[in-house]
């Protein structure tokens, strides 16, 4: 139901005051980042929800979004430390009833890192070369704790031990350039864990490492949600990562979202052409090989200069198709589909959609 | 090491065999990186890269190699396009041995060989317009192409789905996507027989990766192309390969069509790397049954195992497998596997002594040490 404030949030200050009842309610967020060449918008009105234990995938290529998004929601956005408006941010984000883009800067510093921690997806940038890997976890959690030294380092050490990695006794005093990308992914893990978050955001964290490594650390992030019960977000671009890991998909185009639901909607009746386009242009390893892939043709646009109306619109191979009493120059709502949660952005009618997908796209694939 | 494999192809004087003349021959490849130490840069030891590698590539067919990172697949491209000096072996291109000609002696291969690389922003010269970038090609070969240079240039940008009127932009100017086609547009200027991909899709977005494996296909149908193609993504390899040789370690584990590899892999590795690959399938997920997770990393190439170089990391290694390597044989017609015990195979070494527990993870931990100061 909260989701269908997407557009109430727009019009009804009222929804303001309402905290929302999941876990992570995103409203109507906007990141717009001015530059000598025009407004760009990274982020353009997404709105989406999560609750703890779940885990939400969101997916879109280079320049969609995603990790602005996020870093929205880590609060890295704001008015820098000289004071300097990098980013034009609106909306709302509610993380457990508090609304965080009206909050002051120190509630967010108590908040980043406690309740809502990172994975990054180069740990070798994201760590200081300068400081062992120990000294960097204790940090994170002395931050947040009042503990002496000693302590924070045994609960560095326990940490590494629960990531996987052997020997943390000795393997806590190393320095990141010491351990193996594998490691090095392990490690910033134990970092963001270090006080129990109850969000955790994870972008693009298994790009950069081999697949048989990529299969460790998934496997790791799915067993400590379970043990922690914390929401996840999982930003990547790889679709296969998202179909085992995530509950819930949101796919993103333009800095919006073309369509969100369940995994298995999102796969097996996906309603956006986007969507479509995405699945056809993956070649798979589960099955043999089909003719040719189906590209999406043209490039992603400019956030300059969003396409007017529907963002994809200049790469749907449907955007001739007649739609009823629709002018293009209007952007597509999300609409939910009749009785389900499954949301898309589409002005093709629902049933065209239906027949597109069935006889058109799905026997291809 | 292949002893029984050389011994074939040494039984059969190369043009009799039924089998086409190969385009590629290449036999007990090594690479060996020096180490070196103090003021008199004194060796003590080398990275080996590449580790005697056997295999041949057929005109018209594309050959996958696929491996993680630090396998040697790269070292293996750039030895292929003699970009750098093999410490052994041999390299034959269309029964020519052109593993130590000299630049001079490799400028007229050059025109039959080329390279396209992985880094579409680092391997165009950022201040050349994509004229000069295509162009250049058929100046440094001393070529006049038909209809003069210009318009075979045009005429090569729109073959890769590229505007020709862009002749005169700067690399900047394009997206990713469009700059790996102007890779492709300035390998494939002087038509050469054979293309090596390195990693040729890896740096580019799901549509866009589309777009270009489309286009290498569309190409190789039109050109004749004969490809070696790179890869650390499983998923692309299969969709784009003829056959595929799986590296491990400076090696090859497995060489096979396309086919038999992914449905019925023989190598542990092998079987290992495809079930780690994710499913874009979220009703797969339930069913976890045959996903293989090995435990901690490729060892270091410093100091690679002994015997078969995946014991350390192998949950069926046996005692032999610590102390003799084993040869990459033919198990089925057109299958090479190199493993005492293969999987969908008889095994060759039945009845070998499991490794006493423990061992392996010692062995593990010991090979995995010297990476961390690598």
């Amino acid at each position: 139901m909260t989701d269908m404030t997407k557009t109430g949030a727009v019009n009804e200050p009222v929804a303001a005051a309402d905290p929302g009842t999941a876990f992570l309610d995103v409203r109507d967020l906007k990141v717009h980042f001015p530059t000598e060449d025009g407004l760009v918008k990274s982020v353009d009105g997404l709105s989406f929800t999560l609750e703890k234990g779940k885990t939400l995938g969101i997916v879109g290529e280079s320049g969609s979004g995603k990790s602005v998004t996020s870093l929205g929601i880590m609060g890295l956005h704001r008015v820098g430390q000289y004071g300097r408006q990098r980013a034009q941010i609106s909306g709302e984000i509610w993380l457990n009833g508090k609304e965080l883009l009206s909050a002051d800067e120190d509630e967010v510093r108590r908040l980043r890192g406690r309740d809502v921690a990172m994975i990054f997806q180069d740990p070798l940038s994201a760590m200081h070369p300068y400081f062992t890997i120990g000294k960097q976890i204790a940090e994170a959690y002395r931050v947040h704790h009042k503990v002496d030294k000693k302590a924070a380092r045994a609960r560095a050490v326990e940490l590494l031990d629960r990531v996987g990695i052997p020997e943390p006794h000795k393997r806590v005093d190393n320095y990141p350039h010491e351990f193996s990308g594998g490691m090095r992914q392990r490690a910033m893990i134990a970092m963001a864990l270090v006080n129990n978050p109850e969000l955790l955001i994870a972008d693009e964290p298994t790009t950069a490492l081999d697949v048989t490594v990529q299969a460790q650390i998934l496997d790791l992030i799915r067993d400590l949600q379970k043990e922690f019960g914390s929401a996840v977000i999982m930003i990547t671009h790889d679709l296969g990562v998202v179909a085992e890991m995530a509950d819930d998909l949101l796919v993103m185009y333009g800095g919006r979202c073309v369509e969100r639901g369940s995994a298995e909607k999102v796969f097996y009746e996906p309603r956006h052409p986007y969507t479509w386009g995405l699945l056809g242009s993956m070649p798979r390893i589960d099955r043999e090989q089909t003719e040719r892939l189906i590209p999406v043709k043209g490039s992603p646009p400019s956030l300059i200069n969003i396409p007017s109306g529907c963002a994809f619109n200049p790469r749907c191979p449907y955007a001739d198709v007649p739609k009823d009493n629709v002018t293009r120059t209007v952007r597509p709502e999300l609409v939910a589909e009749e009785g389900t949660r499954h949301w898309s952005a589409c002005h093709m009618s629902q049933e065209e959609r239906t027949r597109i997908w069935t006889e058109e796209i799905a026997p291809k694939l | 090491m292949t002893d029984t494999h050389k011994a074939a192809a040494a039984a059969i004087p190369e043009q009799a065999s039924s089998s086409p003349e190969p385009l590629l021959k290449v036999t007990g490849l090594t690479k060996h990186f020096p180490i070196t130490k103090g003021v008199l840069r004194r060796q003590v030891g080398a990275v080996k890269a590449v580790d005697g590698l056997d295999f041949e590539v057929y005109p018209g067919e594309t050959l996958g190699v696929v491996g993680e990172s630090g396998c040697g697949k790269s070292t293996m491209g750039r030895l292929l396009m003699r970009l750098l000096e093999p410490t052994g072996g041999k390299i034959e291109f269309q029964g020519t041995d052109v593993t130590h000609l000299g630049v001079a002696g490799m400028r007229p291969l050059r025109r039959d060989v080329q390279m396209i690389f992985q880094d579409p922003y680092g391997s165009l010269n950022p201040r050349h317009t994509v004229g000069t970038i295509v162009s250049a090609p058929f100046k440094l070969q001393g070529v006049t192409p038909e209809g003069g240079l210009k318009a075979e240039v045009q005429r090569l940008l729109s073959l890769v789905g590229l505007n020709p009127e862009h002749y005169n932009r700067y690399p900047h100017e394009f997206s990713g996507g469009q700059r790996q086609r102007i890779g492709i547009a300035r390998a494939l200027a002087l038509k050469p027989k054979l293309v090596i991909a390195d990693e040729p899709v890896s740096a580019l977005d799901v549509s866009i990766q589309a777009q270009v494996v489309n286009l290498l296909d569309d190409l190789q149908d039109e050109l004749g192309l004969t490809y070696v193609i790179i890869a650390h993504d499983l998923s692309v390899i299969r969709h784009v390969s003829d056959r595929i040789a799986v590296m491990y370690l400076g090696k090859i584990v497995e060489l096979t069509d396309r086919n038999s590899l992914y449905t019925s892999p023989m190598h542990p590795y092998t079987n290992a790397l495809m079930s780690a690959v994710p499913v874009p399938d979220p009703r797969r997920r339930g069913v976890k049954t045959g996903r293989i997770l090995l435990k901690g990393d490729v060892p270091s190439p410093i100091k690679p195992p002994s015997g078969c170089r995946f014991h350390t990391r192998c949950w069926k290694a046996t005692q032999i497998c610590t102390t003799q390597e084993p040869p990459l044989l033919a198990l089925k017609t057109g299958h090479q596997v190199a493993c005492h015990h293969p999987e969908n195979a008889p095994d060759q070494a039945p009845g070998d002594p499991a490794l006493p527990e423990g061992v392996q993870e010692a062995a593990a931990a010991a090979a995995a040490v010297p990476d961390e100061d690598a």
